[in-house]
C-alpha cells in the first residue's frame, strides 16, 4: 500500500507543493529533449532515403566534434575549423556512398545495417589515430557560444537556464525547420521523398540514386555536426558520447522511423520523461533511473501504436 | 551529371535500335539475341505469352539491366551499358507493371518529380525560394497543370497518390513519364488490372500523347484487341526470344505466334 502510494501520488504531490522545481525539471527535459531530437533527425535522414539504420549516427556526432576541436588546436581559427569540418563532413559522406554503399547496393536491410557498424568501429579507430582518445573541451567560447545562466524567478521559486542550453534549442529548432522547408518545398528535397519513396520510380525520372545518398549523409553528418557542438559544449568532448546514439532508439520508436516531426516529439517526450523520471521517482529505485528509463518509456508506447507516433500506418492489403 | 540528349531524329527514321541482345540471370535466360528497332513517332507493341522477356527488354532499353551482349542506339548513339538516370535525361520515360508511384507524395508533386531533371537552379537557390528558383518553380508548375489538365485529373492534383484507386494511379504514372518530355515513352502494361472502361480512357490517352506530342511510344500489352488498336508495328518474343515482327494483322495471322500463345510442344 505505501509502496504504490510513493509511485501513484506522492510524486504529484510534490509536483503541486513545489512547481518552481517542476519547472526547473521540464526546462532540463525538454533541453535534454532537443539534443535527442537532432540525434534521431539524422537517424532519420538517411533511413527515409535509403532504408538504412544508420548505428554510426553516434560516432559521427563524436568524429564531428573531434574534428572542429582537433583543428582549432591545430591552430585553425574557429570558424576556418567549422567551415572545414562541414567539409570533411561532405568528403566523409562521398566516401561512404562509394564505399560502402554503392558497393552493397540491392542488398539486404540487415547487410547495410552491420556495414553501418563496420563503420562505426573505422570511425572510432580512426578518430583515435587521429585526435588522441582523451577528452577535449569544446571551443564554445570561440564559437560566440554564450556561456552562463539566466535565473527567472517564477513559481514562487528560481528557475535556472543555462545560456548554452538556450542556444542549443533555438539551433536545434533552426535546423529543424530548415529541414523541413527543405523537404517539402525544393526540387532536391522533392527528390530525396521521390527515392524514400520508391528507388525504381526515381531511377526511371533521372534522379541518381548516388547523388541522393551523398546529399542525405552529408545533411545527417551536419546534424551530427551541430549535436556534437552542442553536447560537446555541456559536457565535454569524447567517445563517451557515442552512447547517446543509443538513446535516438527510444526515441525513434515513439517518433516512428520515417517522421521528422515523430523524431523531434519523440526526442522531447523522452528527455522530459527522464528528468521527471530521475526526479520524482529516481529515490524510490535508488536513482540511475535516467540510463534506463527512456527504454520503459518507449515500450510502453510500443505496446499501443507499435508504428510509433507519427510512422507511416502500416497498411495490409490481402 | 547531364547525358547529352542527342541529335534530333526525323519523323519515321530509326530512333532506337537494339542489335543481337541477350541477357541471362545466372542460368536463366531471359532475352537471346533479340534484334527490332523503334521509329520515331510509331506506336510499337511488345507482346508475347508471360515471361517471354518483355518487361526484361524494357528495363535494358531503360538501363535498369545491363544486356551482357549486344548493342543498342539510341537517337544515334550505341552504347552497352547506361544507368537509369542517364537514359532518362537522354530522354526515355516510362511507366512499370505494378505502378511505381511516390506513395506519400501528392499528384502534383509526383508530376513535379517527373520535370526534376529539366530543373537546374542551384542548391542555395532553392532554399532561399528566390530568384532562378522561384521562376523555374513557376515555369515548371505551368507544365506540371497542362499535363494534369491533359490527363483530366485536376480534381485530384493535391490527393497523396496511395489514396487513389488504381485505374487514376496508372494515369499518374503516365503523367508522371509525360512530364519528362519524352523522345521515347516506354508503358509497362499501362492497362493491366483495368476495366474495361479505364481500359478506352487509357487507350485515348495514349493516341492522343502520340498524336498531339509526336511521342514515340513502345509498349507492352496483353489485351489483344488493345494491340490491334493502338499499335502501328509490333515485335512477339517468346521464351526470350524473337518470333515475329510485323504488322498488328500480320502477327495475328503467324503460326509461330499462334502456337506461342496456344501452347503447342516445342
Amino acid at each position: 500500500m505505501h509502496l504504490l502510494y510513493q509511485i501513484f501520488i506522492d510524486p504529484f504531490v510534490q509536483m503541486g507543493s513545489a512547481p518552481d522545481l517542476l519547472a526547473q525539471t521540464l526546462w532540463e527535459g525538454l533541453v535534454a529533449g532537443v539534443l535527442y531530437s537532432l540525434i534521431a533527425l539524422g537517424f532519420v535522414l538517411i533511413f527515409k532515403a535509403s532504408g538504412v539504420f544508420n548505428f554510426a549516427q553516434g560516432i559521427m556526432v563524436v568524429f564531428a566534434a573531434l574534428t572542429l576541436v582537433g583543428l582549432y588546436a591545430h591552430g585553425v581559427p574557429a570558424f576556418l575549423a567549422l567551415g572545414l569540418t562541414i567539409a570533411v563532413m561532405l568528403a566523409l559522406a562521398i566516401t561512404i556512398e562509394r564505399f560502402v554503399l554503392r558497393p552493397l547496393v540491392n542488398q539486404a536491410e540487415i547487410i547495410l545495417f552491420m556495414a553501418t557498424f563496420g563503420l562505426t568501429y573505422i570511425l572510432i579507430g580512426a578518430g583515435e589515430l587521429i585526435f588522441g582518445g582523451d577528452p577535449k573541451v569544446m571551443i564554445s567560447d570561440q564559437l560566440l557560444l554564450p556561456n552562463g545562466a539566466y535565473r527567472i524567478q517564477m513559481l514562487g521559486g528560481f528557475v535556472q537556464m543555462q545560456k548554452i542550453d538556450i542556444a542549443a534549442a533555438i539551433i536545434a529548432s533552426l535546423m529543424v525547420v530548415g529541414l523541413g522547408v527543405f523537404f517539402q518545398k525544393t526540387r532536391i528535397g522533392r527528390a530525396l521523398r521521390a527515392v524514400a519513396d520508391s528507388h525504381r520510380a526515381a531511377l526511371s525520372v533521372g534522379i541518381s540514386l548516388e547523388y541522393i545518398w551523398v546529399v542525405v549523409w552529408f545533411a545527417a553528418g551536419v546534424v551530427a555536426l551541430a549535436t556534437g557542438i552542442m553536447w560537446g559544449a555541456r559536457s565535454n568532448v569524447s567517445f563517451a558520447l557515442e552512447i547517446i546514439s543509443l538513446k535516438a532508439l527510444p526515441v525513434l520508436i515513439l517518433g516512428g522511423f520515417t517522421s521528422i516531426p515523430g523524431a523531434i516529439i519523440g526526442g522531447i517526450i523522452i528527455g522530459i520523461g527522464e528528468k521527471l523520471g530521475e526526479f520524482y521517482w529516481g529515490p524510490l529505485f535508488g536513482s540511475g533511473i535516467e540510463e534506463w528509463f527512456a527504454y520503459v518509456i518507449a515500450l510502453i508506447f510500443l505496446l499501443f501504436r507499435p508504428q510509433g507516433l507519427f510512422g507511416e500506418r502500416i497498411i495490409e492489403r490481402i | 551529371m547531364r547525358a547529352p540528349s542527342g541529335p534530333e531524329v526525323a519523323v519515321g527514321e530509326v530512333l532506337l535500335s537494339v542489335e543481337n541482345v541477350s541477357l541471362s540471370f545466372g542460368g536463366v535466360k531471359a532475352v537471346s539475341d533479340v534484334s527490332f528497332d523503334i521509329r520515331k513517332g510509331e506506336i510499337r507493341a511488345i507482346i508475347g505469352p508471360n515471361g517471354a522477356g518483355k518487361t526484361s527488354m524494357l528495363n535494358i532499353i531503360n538501363g535498369f539491366y545491363h544486356p551482357q551482349q549486344g548493342r543498342i542506339t539510341f537517337k544515334g548513339q550505341t552504347r552497352s551499358e547506361m544507368k537509369p538516370h542517364e537514359a532518362a535525361y537522354g530522354g526515355i520515360a516510362r511507366t512499370f507493371q505494378n505502378v511505381a508511384l511516390f506513395r506519400g507524395m501528392t499528384v502534383l508533386d509526383n508530376i513535379m518529380a517527373g520535370r526534376s531533371l529539366k530543373m537546374s537552379a542551384g542548391f542555395v537557390w532553392q532554399l532561399l525560394r528566390f530568384g532562378p528558383a522561384m521562376r523555374e518553380e513557376v515555369e515548371h508548375r505551368l507544365r506540371a497543370e497542362e499535363i494534369i489538365d491533359f490527363l483530366k485529373i485536376q480534381e485530384i492534383r493535391r490527393v497523396p497518390v496511395g489514396r487513389l484507386p488504381y485505374g487514376l494511379q496508372k494515369r499518374v504514372e503516365l503523367g508522371r513519364a509525360l512530364a519528362m518530355e519524352p523522345d521515347l515513352l516506354l508503358l509497362d502494361e499501362p492497362m493491366a488490372g483495368m476495366n474495361i472502361e479505364e481500359k478506352e480512357d487509357m487507350s485515348r490517352f495514349i493516341l492522343d500523347v502520340n498524336d498531339h506530342y509526336g511521342t514515340t511510344i513502345a509498349l507492352i500489352e496483353h489485351d489483344m484487341g488493345v494491340v490491334m488498336d493502338l499499335s502501328d508495328r509490333v515485335v512477339v518474343l517468346d521464351h526470350g526470344v524473337k518470333i515475329a515482327d510485323s504488322t498488328p494483322g500480320d502477327v495475328r495471322k503467324d503460326q509461330a505466334v499462334i502456337d506461342a500463345y496456344l501452347g503447342v510442344a516445342h
